[in-house]
């Protein structure tokens, strides 16, 4: 299957590792990926911070670079449900534009759906010996529904003790540009997010967004908590050969 | 909506930031908007037909807003077949000084109140005061906020941020008739206004209320409420003026079954509200006015996107799941609708004009735990959104955005600008100066790494 990454721009900027991992994920299971080097970025932030007109322009880009792919699969939750949910919203029905959108969307897959809902896999065959707790960020749970899609995921890795995070379905306060335009009342959610982690004992805390792990994960190490933040992907890339952290 | 309301005086950001530093305030909000969050949630799951009721709701409201014109002629007219006398009000002002009036010409001082929310959008208090009238609140958690010259801080709960012990200093100090030993047990706070307020029920000639819903096919008001002190209000009264806004129609009788269900479940958690009040008109001589409220609606109504607020039933279900409004409390949002709701209402009712109207759009994650809540199905989160596109943005961010958006458009320099972020990335300090200090005061920065990912697929990956 010829399958296209959608890095993101988050990812490809500060957490390559993901993109890597992604990509000898996706290999061990038979696809083929392509990374189109014309990607840039979704428009989440654009869009979702008042800036529409270069959302748009974004928006255009992306359904331009991608149009061609049988699928195409994003390591975040946030930037899938962006193109699915919010980009049909950004143009006038019926208008090219629209159509354009229309055919690509469908294609565009979260990691987990396209693992469980295209590749039919919920073990992808990892090893990851730790102690693990999963958030399953807002637009992965409200917006995409992947429901319990990256904890099956997660129960079948050899080694793994997935531990439940109490008020898991709250938001951690990221909220994109909402980090910075409300920094008092984002670390106020964040405090009560790293409180709950810390409350599982977990190791790891696994998240299919990395941009909500570089919020959590910023709390957790200003409080040298010695939690780590991880990835699906990179939880799901490691096996008794290839161990995490060689992906980075 | 021309009135303005003043709870805190800064803009959301600023107020939040005071207001996430009082713990008892903390405590006290998530205490009680998790209590209430977990009935609703009990109460919705015993319906096996809640996402029907919820897709009539909105279907409902819809097809009123679509053909408000005519749903609003039809029921001055039932009203006033009824006896009772229909007055139009373009905004806060004309509302103001038409109930005023009424009350003026009753030759009254005083009247008692029924919880409304459009009277206190509209200032009518502070307006009546103005004229020599005093208006008194008899729903209790408006009782508590108006002796304690305080402010609501919830739609369903006004005095939310106050705990019993602070509601007993209150009562103690300004309800002239409370029991010098009163404790701070909930049923003796209770019972120490139930007697204050059976005094004033016997005692007033005029009521005023509002309306959860309006009939057209009937001219049939009707009120929700817990009490009953409403319904006090809303019977023993010679003068009855009800204050509604435009939003509040239903065509038909029958299509209060479905809001019936809707509207306690979301709001107090209960399968029924204690007291349904319904009334047509002139009842057993009581002299009936309803003043029909614009106020800013009609032009809500014009805006494709943004309309869907007019839906809105003020059941607070979005307020009692919004992890904001927990942490930041009802008086940062400085308006008489607080939380998610409040955040895309109050900057179209009032327009974005102040500081603290353009932060509304912005107080929100867009975690959209209100949308999946909200029983008339108002998809919040897109309506914040594209206010934001329409909000006033400021200087420096405006030039940051277009850069960003100048280095998005073009893969080559996302990669040029990455590989220099790369080289750089050892000279980041871990606490950045100005308005970047927002991340860094309580957060570590991630790592640059010294290649992007895409230059690694070039260099290692392309085949």
């Amino acid at each position: 299957m010829r399958v296209a990454l959608f890095i993101t721009c988050v990812n490809d900027t500060l957490f390559p590792g993901t993109g890597k991992a992604a990509v000898s994920l996706l290999r061990r299971l038979g696809c083929d990926v392509e990374f189109p080097a014309a990607q840039t970025c979704c428009g989440q932030m654009h869009v979702n911070t008042g800036y529409r007109e270069e959302g748009v322009r974004l928006a255009r880009h992306f359904t331009e670079v991608f149009a061609a792919y049988d699928a195409v699969v994003a390591p975040s939750g946030s930037c899938a449900a962006m193109i699915r949910e919010q980009y049909p919203k950004l143009v006038r029905p019926g208008s090219r534009g629209a159509a354009a959108i229309a055919e690509v969307t469908p294609k565009v897959f979260e990691l987990s759906e396209f693992l469980i809902d295209v590749l039919q896999v919920d073990d992808v065959g990892a090893y990851f010996p730790h102690r693990v707790t999963y958030h399953p960020t807002c637009h992965s749970l409200r917006g995409l529904r992947l429901a319990d899609r990256p904890t099956r995921l997660l129960r079948n890795v050899r080694g793994l003790d997935l531990v439940p995070l109490p008020a898991a379905d709250e938001c951690c306060g990221f909220g994109g540009t909402f980090a910075v335009k409300n920094p008092a009342v984002s670390a106020a959610m964040g405090a009560d997010k790293v409180r709950n982690v810390l409350d599982t004992g977990a190791e790891v805390l696994c998240a299919a967004d990395n941009s909500c792990l570089m919020h959590i994960g910023g709390t957790l190490g200003r409080q040298r908590t010695g939690v780590r933040v991880m990835h699906l992907a990179e939880i799901l890339a490691a096996t008794e050969t290839a161990m995490e952290g060689t992906s980075t | 909506m021309s009135a303005t309301f003043l709870g805190m005086p800064g803009n959301f950001p600023q107020n939040s930031a005071l207001a996430v530093q009082d713990s008892q305030l903390r405590y006290n909000l998530r205490k009680a908007t998790h209590t209430i969050r977990g009935k609703r949630a009990t109460v919705v799951g015993e319906l096996s037909d809640w996402a029907e009721l919820r897709a009539a709701g909105k279907a409902i409201k819809d097809e009123t807003l679509r053909h408000l014109d005519r749903y609003l002629i039809q029921l001055e007219e039932a009203v006033t077949r009824a006896g009772g006398t229909v007055h139009w009000a373009r905004d806060a002002a004309e509302a103001n000084r038409i109930v005023a009036g009424l009350v003026q010409a009753t030759g009254e001082t005083e009247v008692v109140k029924v919880k409304s929310m459009a009277t206190q959008e509209i200032g009518l208090n502070e307006a009546l005061a103005e004229q020599g009238i005093t208006a008194y609140e008899t729903d209790l958690a408006e009782l508590i906020v108006q002796l304690g010259d305080d402010f609501p801080s919830h739609i369903l709960v006004p005095a939310i941020h106050r705990n019993r012990a602070e509601i007993r200093d209150i009562f103690l100090d300004r309800m002239g008739d409370a029991p010098p030993d009163l404790t701070d047990e909930p049923a003796a706070l209770a019972e120490a206004a139930r007697l204050h307020l059976r005094e004033r029920f016997l005692r007033s000639k005029v009521a005023i209320s509002g309306a959860n819903f309006m009939v057209a096919e009937t001219g049939t008001l009707v009120v929700l409420e817990s009490e009953g002190n409403g319904r006090m209000c809303l019977t023993l009264p010679e003068t009855l003026i009800s204050v509604v806004g435009i939003e509040k129609l239903l065509p038909s009788w029958r299509d209060l079954e479905v809001f019936l269900q809707l509207l306690p479940r979301s709001s107090t958690g209960e399968r029924m509200n204690p007291y349904t009040s319904t009334w047509t008109g002139s009842v057993e001589g009581q002299d009936f006015h309803l003043v029909l409220l614009d106020n800013g609606r009609t032009d809500v109504l014009a805006d494709e996107v943004g309309r869907q607020a007019l839906r809105c039933i003020r059941c607070s279900a979005c307020l009692n799941v919004c992890p904001v409004y927990e942490r930041a409390g009802g008086h940062a949002y400085g308006s008489v609708y607080p939380g998610p709701i409040g955040a895309i209402l109050t900057p179209q009712l009032r327009g974005m004009s102040s500081a603290l109207d353009a932060s509304l759009p912005y107080a929100s994650s867009l975690c959209g735990a209100c949308f999946e809540v909200c029983p008339v199905a108002i998809d919040i989160p897109e309506v914040l959104v594209d206010l934001r596109a329409k909000a006033p943005h400021g200087p420096a961010e405006r030039a940051g955005m277009r850069v960003a958006g100048w280095i998005f458009n073009d893969h080559v320099r996302l990669a040029k600008a990455q590989r220099l972020a790369g080289r750089l990335r050892k000279l980041v300090p871990r606490r950045l100066p100005g308005p970047a200090s927002a991340w860094t005061d309580t957060r570590d920065l991630p790592e640059i790494p010294a290649e992007s990912f895409r230059d690694w697929w070039e260099r290692d990956e392309r085949a």
